[in-house]
Order: C-alpha cells, then sequence, then structure tokens
C-alpha cells in the first residue's frame, strides 16, 4: 500500500480550524518541524495540540503560538516558552498540564482502544480533582482517560512508502504512541524509501498506523541545551 | 560547613547500589552521575526514552537526536538502548527503576513533595515528576534547605500545589541528611562542621533528633 503524499502541503490536507492535533517530539528532538512550517503557513486557528513540550521562542511550536493559532495546549512540561507563559497567564491560552507518563499512556490507550486506565501518578495533587480513584494493592490510583487526534504529526528517521517507520534515539519519545492515537496519521521522515529496503525486524511504528508520509525537506535539528565536554 | 551542589552529589552517590536503575532530574540530581562510587555499576535511565546514558559528547560530536530529559546533548554507554515514552514510564511505574532523585521546592514531613508549580508566577508543568514520585519506592530528594527569602523547604505542610503524597523518603540537603519515618524528620547525618542547632532552626518541620549525630563522611 503506498501511502506517500507529494510534499508537506498535500500531507496536511483536509486540518480545520478548531481541530485537534498530536504533534510528537520531547523539547526540540524529535518534532515533526517540516509539518510546523507548514501549519504557520496554513494558518489554520483554535487548534488542540497534544504535544508533551510547547516548543521555544522561534521554533517548533513557539512558531504557532506566537501566530495564535493555538487555542488549547494539553502537555506536560512547558518551561523553555516565554511566549507560553505570557499567553497562559494572561489566559489567552487554554492549557492541560498532564504527568507525562499519563500523557503518553493516554496516547497509546487511545490507539490501542482502551478507553481508560488507572495509574498512581498524581493521587492527592490537583490533577486527581474531580477523577474517579480506586484502591489496588493497597495503592490510591486516579482513572485517566485515552486521548486520540483528529490528525497526529509524527517525525521518523526512516520510513517506507508503505508507511514503516524507524526513528533515531530518543528522537522516538512520543512519536510512536501519537502515531497509533491519530485519525490521520502524518509521518514527516528524513529518508523515504521504497518498502521491501527496511528490515521488517527493526521497524518501530508498522504502517498500518500511518495514513500518510513525506520526506520532509529541510530538518534544522534545533539543540535546546548543547553540552559538551573537553577531549583532554 | 554547608556543602556545595558537588556535596550533596557526592553524598548522595554514596547511596548507589551495584545493579540498580536510576533515574536523575534535573539540576543537582544530574551531577550524582559523576561521582558513582569505585565498584559500584548502576544504569541511568532518562525518561524520555534512554537507558545506559554516558556522559556528555565531545565538542562537535552532539547529537540533535540523543538528548536527556533536561534536553542536554547526552551520549551513551555499551549496553544502551532506547524506547518510546510509553514504555519508559512503564519502567518507573512498573518499578523497574530502583532510585530516583529528584530536586523539591518543599517537602512535609509526612513526605508530601511540591516541586512543579508557584500559582500566578511559574507554571512550568509537572513533567515526569508526578510519574515517578507516585511509582518509586525509593525517593531521594536533593535540595537546598532553605528557599532564597531564606525560610525552610521542610516544612509541617506543603504550601505549593502536590506533585506526590506521602512518597519521600530521604532528604539531602547542604547542612544534613533526613529521612522520613511516621510523620516526622529524622537527622541522620549533619554536613562537616555544621551546628544541630542550625539544621533544628532551619527546619520548620518536625525533626527528631538523635544524641549522637554523625558527620557526613565525604
Amino acid at each position: 500500500m503506498d501511502k506517500v503524499v507529494a510534499n508537506v502541503s498535500a500531507a496536511l490536507d483536509g486540518i480545520e480550524d478548531g481541530m485537534t492535533l498530536m504533534l510528537g517530539g520531547f523539547g526540540l528532538c524529535g518534532i515533526p518541524e517540516n509539518s510546523i512550517l507548514e501549519l504557520v503557513k496554513k494558518g489554520k486557528k483554535n487548534l488542540t495540540c497534544i504535544s508533551n513540550n510547547a516548543g521555544v521562542d522561534g521554533f517548533g511550536l513557539g512558531l504557532l503560538l506566537e501566530s495564535k493559532q493555538i487555542k488549547k495546549m494539553i502537555s506536560s512540561y512547558v518551561g523553555e516558552n516565554d511566549e507560553f507563559e505570557r499567553q497562559m497567564l494572561s489566559g489567552e491560552l487554554e492549557v492541560d498540564l498532564i504527568p507525562q507518563g499519563s500523557l503518553a499512556e493516554r496516547c497509546r490507550a487511545g490507539g490501542a482502544g482502551i478507553p481508560a486506565f488507572y495509574t498512581p501518578a498524581g493521587f492527592g495533587t490537583e490533577i486527581a480533582e474531580g477523577k474517579e480513584t480506586r484502591i489496588y494493592n493497597g495503592k490510591p490510583h486516579i482513572l485517566e482517560s485515552a486521548l486520540t487526534a483528529d490528525f497526529a504529526i509524527v517525525k521518523a528517521w526512516k520510513g517506507d512508502t508503505a508507511g514503516n517507520l524507524i526513528y533515531k534515539a530518543s528522537a522516538r519519545n512520543f512519536n510512536p504512541l501519537m502515531a497509533m492515537a491519530g485519525k490521520i496519521t502524518i509521518a514527516e521522515v528524513e529518508e523515504l524509501v521504497p518498502a521491501g529496503t527496511l528490515d521488517p525486524n527493526q521497524i518501530h511504528t508498522p504502517g498500518i498506523f500511518v495514513q500518510r508520509i513525506f520526506q520532509g525537506e529541510v530538518f534544522e535539528k534545533r539543540i535546546e541545551q548543547r553540552t559538551v565536554r573537553k577531549k583532554d | 560547613m554547608a556543602l556545595d551542589k558537588i556535596g550533596i552529589a557526592k553524598r548522595i552517590a554514596q547511596e548507589l547500589r551495584n545493579g540498580w536503575y536510576v533515574n536523575l532530574g534535573i539540576g543537582i540530581p544530574t551531577l550524582v552521575a559523576n561521582y558513582i562510587p569505585e565498584g559500584i555499576e548502576v544504569e541511568f535511565q532518562s525518561e524520555n526514552g534512554v537507558l545506559g546514558m554516558g556522559p556528555f559528547p565531545f565538542e562537535g560530536e552532539e547529537d540533535a537526536d540523543l538528548i536527556n530529559a533536561g534536553k542536554q546533548t547526552i551520549t551513551t554507554l555499551p549496553g544502551a538502548s532506547f524506547f518510546d515514552s510509553a514504555e519508559s514510564f512503564a519502567m518507573i511505574r512498573g518499578q523497574h527503576v530502583q532510585l530516583t532523585v529528584l530536586g523539591a521546592m518543599e517537602v512535609s514531613q509526612n513526605g508530601d513533595i511540591a516541586n512543579w508549580k508557584i500559582p500566578g508566577k511559574m507554571v512550568k508543568g509537572m513533567g515526569g515528576a508526578m510519574d515517578l514520585v507516585a511509582s518509586a519506592d525509593n525517593i531521594i530528594v536533593a535540595m537546598m534547605h532553605s528557599n532564597k527569602a531564606g525560610e525552610s523547604k521542610l516544612l509541617k505542610n506543603c504550601t505549593l500545589p502536590l506533585t506526590g503524597v506521602g512518597c519521600v523518603k530521604k532528604i539531602v540537603t547542604e547542612l544534613a541528611v533526613l529521612e522520613i519515618i511516621d510523620g516526622a524528620f529524622h537527622l541522620i547525618e549533619r554536613a562537616p562542621g555544621v551546628s544541630v542547632e542550625e539544621i533544628v532552626g532551619k527546619t520548620e518541620g518536625l525533626l527528631i533528633v538523635p544524641e549522637f549525630v554523625p558527620e557526613m563522611q565525604l
């Protein structure tokens, strides 16, 4: 099955105002940067974005915040973005902060047909307010519901025309989980190869989860915290 | 004399045991990796999907695709592995990680911890902290004894929004090692040259002080 679309513009076809999007990545690592640039260009508004982080000022999801296209963010950590903080504290932006492990599992559950699950994370905190609680093995847990999205946009290292994906190092993070949870999943890859080229043993996301795939044109791969040591 | 950040990291490193998988939070906890005692082999887990984290890369060898949970460029050691975020938190919630070290803004005498939000001022999010503290059996908090305003961070009750309840077992500050047992801080060790009186004066919560409080051996 050929999932290839001509370019990023065709890949994002059908994304409309008010939709819910999942975007893979942790910090700026493994984010679908070509798709984010194109989202800015298309200018769709009132988006709900589910993403572990919200980019930084001037890059990643920070661009969509600056263009005021995001109505609501569902994230776990948003510390590196002044514009985000400003919009949140002023009430312009709705923000739902959830524990990182719960965010990951909620995406996985959404793609796996599990409507909700119990987790110990957040019990006794404001995260638990309004949620069902239950004791298992003598320990309190809270009920968390699954997340899905109109579109999930993920970034992989290599992909084939059938939509099979391989991620590199820690750029995997939320990408495979969100790929499962999108009604339509778009994958942008650094290298697109014909089906049959990738070793089936090495596939991280099977093509069944991916509806559209394209090779990205630019990957700036900005580094947030460049930490190095000197050679002695 | 009170310890510096490196001293706190060195003292926490003494808690490491052979064969443990360890998750280190951002800040002082990250420094613990630099002071693993001789003969101890541990593997560091980073919740963004890395086991077997190594030191920072040499200049020019940074890889944007290889970072830790603090978004710093890192390397991996032989035996390392990568995985997605759900699998990473399966390791954490499933108690496959033996030790979690993290920072805090406040800890209460019954082991509650607050470290993710100051209402109206600072909202960065909890990241993986809530999952970590709710799941780990063995949590050590690395922090300064007082905040920048000079107020104790070891309290009867936390005043900030909680990250987890009744979960902290041990705290290492620049002044002391404390354990939380049955709703009270217990003074276990003091930093070299630091008096018991100073620690008592800077601890707001209930503090149990034994007759003899040994100095830390660093």
